[in-house]
């Protein structure tokens, strides 16, 4: 692509000096005025989008890394999440082909093993520092924004020197990439310098002095490599996200990334104690359990030091407010008998006895997670104006991880059809979120059922990092 | 008292609405072909089949089965005439203790009634849920695609037919 890029560009500009140079009978110093205008704009345009291409090197051998630095950079890799994008269900690890949906199309992830042909094996460190800054292929073409280096320009030297010796010491593998499926004008790579112009900002994370060492070092975490922001920010109409709504909640793969600042419908708040136990291990006893894309984030955060993950939860803890409300008191658990009182319809008595059947004998054992269903009464699931989250962990339920001691649910897709489904969490949303009915559910129902059904022969499952002797 | 419909009789059923379709099956109506493993929906041995799909009889409340139909291994087929599905796991010797094999079957069945010609993987993927602990996973793979290439001969729903070597 990299060559076309300035030919599809000039071919953009081509009919308009057509246009104005059709003028040059009625004024020759005008119609002059206005070409040189134009050749100056185009030509700044051209500087604009136009990035060199870096000499390619030999594939630099495994064995010419600094283990410690591997070492380094695989936490590193752990924490950025890479492998959810850059690997594909049944391909090698890091080898890229995942499609990722847009509002503008659908991206295919990189390859980013060290092989010589279809990865990054011929790059030097100066190329991979550049993408990731500046997000910016090797050959000098620009890449699209759902590679998210409006975050990793945040990264510092050293952590993209560990990732770069990470990633190239890493299996290679020869995989080609599926073209991009993008409508005009977005399938034209030089209109990415244009989205650079406005939304990419490499004013660095700025070290607060008035915070804990702890704070700083999250802070540069979640900004930087870890971009939560990525999900958990509204995006605007240009697919970037909207500096004025930070972690205001995102949408990500059918799931909803809920809001983590004040505008969080936790019905219990988080503090930093809370989300390093979250984060740490999936699940928490009074918030529920990491599922959806966040499933593979904490998969990922299982292998990083206990320091950072510590550090991402203290500064997500004060993005969030932090201090418990005092109107928010802990909300007791309900009870079979006054899970089934309350209700008014037919509708809601057939979504009272679903409830009483099918959950209240894991949710009302009043045993905590991991041993019992979590208290619905603090599901951010209900109480979300989002359904999408529920629906998807009804439909599917919660898969035990090898290994690990964790919540398990098993899913009713093939056993509650979409009336029954409409019922349980049109009560499940009375009685334990307490708010407005949502409304189209079932048409959000039959969405996520189609998507489920499609996702269970395409999805990824579970990774983790791989290790070093692989 | 609600009815339920199994292996396409209806059967009149005095239960809780909470109750779960294992129980009814075994110890109401007397089939006891899907067994109890784990009572969680985390092993499989339960499975039985609701209007096509494969379902964890331990964890399904009768109540959510008003109107459908529920199959279960005692309805495909019999020892004198076993389903194509159970004779291809009778010829590959595919069980052990057996604990799990009419859950696998019923799974596997359930696989083939809307994919008659599954691949390798998509077996494997299918039968992720259900758990063998002695160990016939190959057998289990080899005879579901034998079943599959029995079905291919013969009624895809129960009759065997005795021409297929």
């Amino acid at each position: 692509m990299g060559p076309n890029d300035t030919g599809g560009m000039a071919l953009t500009h081509g009919p308009i000096i057509v246009q104005f140079t059709g003028m040059a009978g009625k004024s020759p110093i005008i119609t002059g005025v206005v070409v040189a205008v134009l050749i100056a704009g185009a030509a700044a345009a051209f500087a604009a989008t136009w990035r060199p291409s870096i000499a390619t090197v030999e594939p630099p051998r495994p064995d010419s890394f600094d283990p410690a630095l591997v070492k380094r950079g695989r936490a590193l890799a752990a924490i950025g999440n890479c492998n959810t994008c850059h690997t594909i269900r049944g391909g090698g690890n890091y080898a890229g082909g995942v499609p990722v949906p847009t509002p503008f199309g659908t991206v295919f992830s990189s390859n980013i093993t060290p092989d010589a042909e279809t990865g990054i094996g011929r790059w030097p460190e100066e190329a991979f520092v550049r993408a990731m800054r500046t997000g910016v292929s090797r050959d000098g073409h620009h890449l699209y924004p759902t590679f998210p280096y409006d975050h990793f320009t945040h990264i510092s030297d050293a952590d993209d020197r560990a990732l770069y010796a990470f990633l190239m010491t890493r299996q290679p593998v020869h995989a080609s990439l599926p073209e991009n499926q993008l409508s005009f004008p977005v399938s034209q790579r030089p209109a990415i310098a244009g989205w650079k112009l406005l939304y990419l900002r490499r004013d660095g994370v700025h070290l607060d002095g008035t915070k804990s060492a702890e704070w700083n070092r999250g802070a540069y975490l979640v900004k930087g490599l870890a971009h939560c922001g990525a999900c958990h920010t509204p995006r605007n109409a240009l697919g970037a996200e909207r500096v004025n709504a930070q972690f205001a909640g995102g949408d990500v793969d059918n799931w909803h990334a809920y809001a983590l600042n004040d505008s969080s419908h936790s019905p219990l708040p988080w503090d930093a104690d809370a989300l390093y136990a979250y984060l740490r291990r999936g699940w928490h006893p009074d918030h529920g359990t990491a599922r959806g894309p966040m499933a593979d984030v904490v998969s990922n955060l299982s292998s990083v030091p206990d320091n950072d993950v510590r550090a991402i939860a203290v500064y997500m803890a004060d993005m969030s407010g932090g201090v418990p409300a005092p109107d928010r008191e802990r909300p007791a658990r309900a009870s079979v008998a006054q899970a089934q009182s309350p209700s008014t319809g037919q509708g809601a008595a057939a979504g009272a006895t679903i409830y009483a059947a099918a959950c209240a004998s894991c949710h009302e054992t009043g045993r905590p997670l991991p041993y019992g269903g979590v208290n619905l009464a603090l599901s951010t699931a209900i109480a979300s104006p989002d359904p999408r989250n529920l629906i998807n962990i009804v439909l599917s339920g919660i898969d035990a991880v090898e290994g690990e001691r964790g919540p398990i649910m098993p899913g009713f897709s093939d056993s509650m059809d979409d009336t029954q489904m409409v019922a349980l969490l049109s009560f499940l949303r009375a009685r334990f979120g307490k708010q407005p009915a949502w409304s189209d559910l079932d048409k959000t129902v039959r969405e996520a059922r189609s998507t489920q059904a499609a996702s269970l022969s395409t999805s990824p499952q579970l990774r983790t990092v791989p290790d070093d002797s692989k | 008292m609600m009815t339920l419909k199994v292996n396409g009789r209806d059967h009149q059923v005095d239960a809780d609405p909470d109750t779960p379709l294992l129980y009814v099956l075994r110890d109401d109506i007397k089939l006891n072909a899907a067994k109890f493993g784990c009572g969680l929906g985390q092993c499989g041995s339960c499975t039985v089949i609701v209007d096509g799909r494969a379902v964890l009889s331990c964890v399904t409340p009768v109540v959510l089965l008003g109107g459908k139909q529920v199959t279960t291994l005692e309805g495909l087929g019999t020892v004198a005439e076993p389903a194509p599905i159970q004779r291809a796991f009778m010829e590959e010797q595919a069980a052990q203790c057996g604990y799990c094999i009419a859950g696998m079957m019923m799974r596997a069945q359930a696989l083939l009634l809307r994919n008659p010609k599954p691949t390798d993987a998509q077996i494997r993927a299918e039968l992720e849920p259900n758990l063998c602990r002695c160990g016939t996973h190959m057998r289990i793979l080899r005879a579901v695609h034998r079943a599959a290439r029995l079905m291919d001969t013969a009624d895809a729903s129960s009759v065997t037919d005795r021409s297929v070597p």
